[in-house]
């Protein structure tokens, strides 16, 4: 009996213990929010997303204030009308690191790199989609003619895109000590794009459950309720 | 000691709420022998209710100005504390909502609720179906996303080809040809005002309820006291029961199917300059957006849209046999699950593309949708043999 207890107890110490593991080993999302900061956002921005909600992704307060400091954004004009910027905040928007879109298209050969708050959702295909796109970039075959600022690409329909190949093996170096292959890089930060897109995921599953649990124990409570009330009817 | 029963007391003598109360909901009433099918009038108060109060919370976070609308929606989705829920709550109410309205309204087809003496019951509840979809109508436009703007587009424009009226009408209405700011303000307004109205008209409806009493699967009223349960505790227990089970569905898709309430393409911004690839109504509307499409003429499409929705409204004058239910009617019993049977396949083709083949399934069913309400029922009622 004793020896029961003694392993309920420790059974039931496991799960703070795994909690706190994440803070050494980080998930994909994690690893791929390092890719976004350090390479997706040379060029795309997240509009809708804040500098706070990476919180969701272990970002510490301090790690989030001084990403964002590092960042200016828009701040009304100064005293001739010249465009005036400021160091962002956490409250603030990843803004798209050009000014306005005429610049965006103009760095990039015409074409404007998508905003990425919703792109796994909104790209038919989704985060696979874009794992893939960034793993399918290839030599251009002889006899295929691309335009400048054009890559070809095997993901997509007409096997070219205005997107350079943006990942490289060993470009930066996971904290973890996960090795930053092409494929692992890709594969982190299209999971680090679907929980953008998908916001609140991880605690909406979590309340679902609590919520399905007690409205089972609610269904059967109530089926025994009305069981009971039936079976006395008057005949 | 107290006062005996009888004395009405101080409340009771200015404003009779208690004895009502108990009259109409502890006392009433209720046929013996309703099947679950009778639960889904509670589902739809209950679902209407989640609708306003998280309605209420959302508008609160929402800014109807074409420039701000989609980010204050990400926003809720986002950084508003339990924004996401809110919203997830009012998306899957719409599905749950329209869900329970379409078993509702094919449950009183089936046992025949629309005959004398319940034709105002009838109409009350086609009222309130018309009324919810004009609610969705609005409130879908208003997260100003792809969807949004041009489903709504193909509305206006269907609106557009009525004869003379049309095109000054819906301009005058959304202040403008094309939607822009003063049509999102006006629909959010719109959506806001109508929520109100349809409580107004729910009120009605259960009043009518409470004067003819509910129908039952038998289709035969019951006559003497003893063929009757008071409404407590037996249908309160039997509502909770089911209610548990319907909150387990509604919970379901709201925490782990969010993704099956919404179309991915609503999540980009509204961009008058390019049109979707193709433009998919929610589900609940897709039948309607069949039949727009399945007629070659835009007016003729819309006049059959309108009016399948008609046939409805006239069905007590269509439908003359004293005979409410199906399961009396052999005919009827073959007729109507085929015209159920066109519905679904309506709503299925109009989720489609307009391919050749969807095309003609939405035209036959469409055709039968019609042949059972204009063609089977007035003939069925004259010579039918009923069980």
């Amino acid at each position: 009996m004793n020896r029961l207890i003694r392993d309920l107890i420790l059974v039931a110490s496991l799960p703070p213990l795994l909690a706190t593991l994440p803070a050494c080993a980080s998930t994909p999302a994690q690893r791929g929010l390092m890719v976004f900061q350090q390479v997706c956002a040379a060029c795309h921005g997240m509009d809708h997303v804040d500098y706070g909600d990476m919180a969701a992704f272990g970002l510490s307060p301090d790690a989030i204030r001084s990403w964002a400091a590092d960042q200016q954004i828009p701040n009304g004009t100064d005293d001739n009308g010249d465009p005036k910027t400021r160091p962002a905040t956490p409250a603030d928007p990843i803004l798209s690191p050009y000014p306005n879109e005429a610049v965006g298209r103009l760095a990039n050969h015409g074409l404007l790199p998508p905003d990425l708050s919703r792109l796994a959702m909104t790209l038919p295909g989704g985060a696979e989609q874009i794992r893939r796109i960034l793993l399918s970039y290839a030599p251009t075959p002889a006899g295929v003619k691309l335009d400048d600022g054009r890559y070809y690409n095997t993901a997509l329909k007409w096997k070219h895109i205005g997107m350079p190949p943006p990942l490289q093996d060993g470009m930066l170096t996971y904290p973890d000590g996960t090795k930053a292959t092409t494929q692992q890089m890709a594969t982190d930060v299209s999971a680090f794009l679907n929980d953008v897109a998908h916001p609140h995921a991880a605690e909406r599953r979590r309340i679902g459950l609590y919520a399905l649990a007690y409205l089972a124990l609610m269904a059967l409570l109530t089926f025994v309720l009305q069981r009971r009330i039936w079976k006395s009817r008057p005949q | 000691m107290p006062a005996p029963e009888k004395t009405p007391g101080w409340l009771e003598r200015r404003l009779p709420v208690m004895s009502v109360l108990r009259r109409e909901y502890i006392a009433f009433p209720m046929p013996r022998n309703l099947n679950a099918l009778w639960s889904f009038g509670a589902f739809l108060m209950v679902t209407m209710a989640i609708m306003i109060a998280s309605g209420l919370f959302l508008a609160i976070n929402y800014t109807p100005d074409i420039t701000q609308a989609f980010a204050s929606v990400e926003a809720i989705d986002r950084q508003i504390p339990s924004g996401w829920f809110l919203r997830s709550l009012h998306m899957g109410g719409v599905t749950m909502l329209f869900a329970c309205l379409y078993i509702h309204i094919a449950r009183s087809l089936w046992y025949g609720s629309y005959k004398a003496p319940r034709e105002l019951l009838w109409l009350t509840g086609l009222g309130l179906m018309l009324m919810v979809m004009v609610t969705a109508f609005a409130g879908y436009v208003l997260p100003w996303g792809q969807m949004s703007y041009w489903g709504a587009t193909v509305v206006l424009n269907a609106a557009h080809t009525i004869p003379l009226i049309g095109k000054p009408v819906s301009e005058l209405l959304l202040g403008g040809e094309t939607l822009g700011n003063t049509a999102l303000h006006r629909l959010f307004v719109l959506h806001f005002t109508m929520a109100f109205a349809i409580v107004a008209v729910i009120a009605l409806h259960v009043t009518a309820l409470h004067v003819v009493k509910p129908n039952n699967p038998s289709g035969i009223d019951p006559v003497s006291p003893k063929q009757t349960l008071p409404f407590h505790p037996y249908y309160t227990s039997r509502d909770g029961f089911a209610l548990c089970l319907f909150l387990m569905v509604y919970a379901g898709l709201v925490f782990f199917l969010p993704d099956l309430l919404t179309l991915a393409d609503n999540y980009v911004q509204a961009n008058p300059l390019v049109t979707p690839r193709d433009i998919r109504p929610e589900w609940y509307f897709a039948p309607f957006y069949a039949i727009l499409r399945a007629v070659p003429s835009r007016l003729g499409g819309l006049l059959l849209a309108v009016g399948s929705l008609a046939v409805l409204f006239a069905l007590p004058s269509l439908d003359r046999s004293p005979t409410r239910s199906a399961t009396r009617r052999p005919l009827v019993r073959l007729s109507l699950p085929v015209a159920f049977l066109s519905f679904i396949l309506l709503g299925v083709a109009g989720m489609h593309p307009p391919t050749e083949t969807w095309l003609i399934v939405s035209r036959l069913a469409m055709a039968w949708w019609f042949i059972h309400f204009l063609v089977v029922m007035p003939l069925v009622s004259e010579r039918e043999i009923t069980s």
